[in-house]
């Protein structure tokens, strides 16, 4: 059902400038509109969208900023603190200074190591005077009084020690060095991509240690959930390389285009965040993204198939009446869909690429694309787990990666079973 | 030259039909929009277990549309309606609300199940009276005259599985469906109702034959507005 181009993780954003440093040239495409104090709790505001803030600081239901979301990850439930000005249990007693720590140097002002489930891996890139602009919207909201529960850790990843090598090892205090040889645009995207929307928090792979690949963007099964962040690099992913400007952009406001609709965990940060991203910068973004699609060319897939057994074709003959019967209505005989409305799936990158999980969960649990302005009223995939035992699920989504000529493995019913419990909240 | 123009215009128009017929066009409107939800609140193609699935055509839009707010924002929970419903607005909500309150659709049959003569004198007599000395109103007096709800806010129970019935009252008691984020009236009620009693009452509001409206806006009786404060809290006219 879907093919992302950019997935998960939230734009970032931006900068003006770094402290004491002169002011890059990257930094300063954003349109105020004026007034002096205003003017910064204004910039922070559009920060706090791009970073998507609040996707995280905010429980399903709960007031803005206030916290409580659970984040599974490998390592333990983090439950998100408040950031709301409350002086209790939000962060009203923090400095201008206190927050800079936090969002730099991962460290809380009582000097405590944060967890990384906190993305200052990322944020260490984004400028003082961005994290200022942060804190001061912060400051300007109303204080919430919400004590959330403490985080559940595993062990041995409570073990304070850990953490302490952890960061000697992957983390590194750092800013973003624009590269001279590339256009404003292409840094200002960069800078936006590898801080405030610290992409790859989803998009990089972790090591046994949760730590990312800097900045390879070269996909993961997502911590905790059942959703694979694409590679932002492959070509056999999620690469924009071949794409059109416009064509990234477009995903990545409206969550749809003529051949791609993002699902899963990158519908939500697109809602959260990403159609609110100005235009200037999604398109710096999408100019970044094309460019590191570029980079890293895959091998060619020109790899010859074996023939399918009988046994084989006979499954994916069954799997091909399902989809006759319950999916060809919307997605068409053809497999191409219908452009801006349901998507094509024949040739689909997010179909055929390696980890069949996102289809297996499109499949299961259906959706909407987010509603955004660019489209405010989609059309929906219904949850086939809803009317399908797992065989046949198994089927259908093993057809349709080898129908219309795609070419990926076969799914089976286990498969099915392990992706049942992703997509949790 | 008139006839030029005739053979050229009429080969263009059949340049357009032939074009056109070749691509599928996809109906603008909320029925195929809306797909994901009716394959499983939809009279056909049932299968097995869908008896679970409660009809939603022709229930009050207030009512439906605060359900889905409840399932997107966890004040009710069920996670296959929370998935589809993530990423959507309120605005789209309400017109998918609209929608299928405005469905007019044939009743299913009364449901063929057993039910012994003094179920049907005990649910009788909840439905209709309730039980003042514990505080238990009659089902009526919030559902409606003809128990099909009372417009904007509350559903009504006819044309309901005694299977989905149940479900909810075991919900309501254990505190898990979480309607509203007060603590709830029909919550109240259903822990005050005994096992035998809301046994009773599935049974009953499954067999009956449907027939009659939601109620109109405004009879619902101010004390039990009040009672049930919650359930209009959610501001469907401000959209």
């Amino acid at each position: 059902m879907q093919k992302h181009i950019v997935s998960a993780g939230s734009l970032v954003i931006v900068l003006f400038a770094l402290i004491s440093a002169p002011v890059p040239v990257y930094a300063e495409s954003i349109q105020l509109i004026p007034t002096a104090s205003d003017q910064n709790k204004s910039l922070g505001e559009y920060l706090s969208r791009v970073g998507n803030c609040m996707g995280c600081h905010t429980a399903k239901g709960g007031v803005s900023f206030s916290g409580g979301k659970k984040m599974y990850t490998s390592f333990g439930v983090f439950i998100t603190p408040n950031i709301t000005p409350d002086r209790k249990t939000g962060i009203g007693h923090w400095s201008k200074e206190d927050f800079w720590g936090a969002l730099h140097r991962g460290e809380s002002p009582d000097g405590r190591m944060l967890y990384p489930s906190f993305p200052y891996t990322e944020y260490t890139k984004v400028t003082r005077k961005d994290t200022d602009a942060i804190f001061d919207y912060l400051m300007s909201l109303e204080p919430v009084s919400k004590d959330n529960p403490s985080d559940k850790i595993f062990f041995p990843y409570n073990l304070k020690p850990l953490l302490y090598f952890w960061r000697k090892l992957y983390f590194k205090e750092g800013v973003f060095n624009p590269d001279n040889s590339k256009s404003k645009e292409w840094n200002r995207g960069a800078y936006l991509v590898q801080g405030l929307g610290h992409c790859s928090a989803c998009h990089s792979s972790r090591n046994f240690l949760g730590a990312s690949q800097e900045e390879k963007f070269i996909g993961k099964k997502m911590t905790g959930v059942s959703w694979y962040a694409p590679s932002l690099t492959s070509r056999l992913e999620a690469g924009s390389g071949e794409l059109e400007i416009n064509e990234i952009t477009e995903l990545l406001t409206s969550g749809i285009t003529r051949n791609a609709v993002a699902s899963g965990h990158m519908a939500t940060v697109i809602r959260q965040s990403l159609q609110f991203v100005l235009p200037e910068d999604i398109r710096a973004i999408a100019i970044y993204l094309k460019s590191i699609g570029k980079e890293n060319s895959d091998v060619a897939s020109a790899e010859s198939f074996p023939v399918l057994s009988k046994n084989i074709r006979s499954r994916l003959a069954q799997g091909g009446k399902l989809y006759t019967k319950y999916c060809e209505d919307c997605h068409q005989s053809s497999g191409r869909g219908i452009p801006g409305i349901y998507p094509s799936l024949a040739g689909s990158r997010s179909v055929t690429m390696a980890s069949p999980l996102n289809t297996i969960l499109s499949v299961m649990k259906g959706g909407f694309p987010p509603n955004t302005t660019g489209n405010p009223r989609p059309y929906g995939m219904p949850p086939f787990q809803q009317i399908f035992h797992d065989e046949e699920m198994a089927l259908v989504v093993s057809y349709i990666r080898n129908a219309w000529g795609n070419h990926s493995s076969l799914v089976t019913e286990i498969d099915i079973e392990r992706s049942r419990n992703g997509g949790r909240d | 030259m008139k006839y030029f123009y005739l053979i050229i215009s009429f080969f263009i128009s059949n340049l357009v039909n032939a074009s056109g017929s070749l691509s599928v066009t996809v109906p603008d409107t909320m029925e195929e929009r809306v797909k994901a939800c009716t394959i499983c609140h939809s009279n056909k193609d049932r299968v097995g277990r869908d008896a679970y699935y409660p009809r939603i055509a022709g229930k009050p839009a207030g009512y439906l549309f605060n359900q889905m707010r409840n399932f997107r924002d966890g004040r009710r929970y069920y996670q296959p309606m929370a998935i589809l419903l993530e990423n959507m607005s309120d605005e789209y909500i309400l017109e998918i609300a609209r929608y299928f309150s405005s469905l007019q659709l044939p009743y299913p049959p009364p449901e063929n199940i057993g039910i012994r003569p003094e179920e049907i004198k005990l649910a009788d007599l909840l439905i209709h009276l309730g039980d003042p000395g514990r505080d238990i109103p009659a089902c009526k007096s919030c559902h409606g005259e003809a128990l099909m709800g009372i417009k904007p806010f509350v559903p009504g129970l006819l044309g309901l599985s005694h299977a989905y019935i149940s479900a909810q009252f075991g919900s309501w008691r254990n505190g898990g469906l979480m309607r509203g984020q007060n603590s709830n009236c029909m919550s109240e009620i259903a822990k005050r109702l005994t096992d035998e009693e809301t046994n009773a009452i599935a049974k009953w509001l499954a067999i009956q034959t449907v027939s009659g409206e939601p109620s109109l806006p405004g009879t619902l009786a101010p004390e039990f507005s009040h009672r049930c404060s919650n359930i209009d809290s959610e501001n469907i006219h401000s959209k």
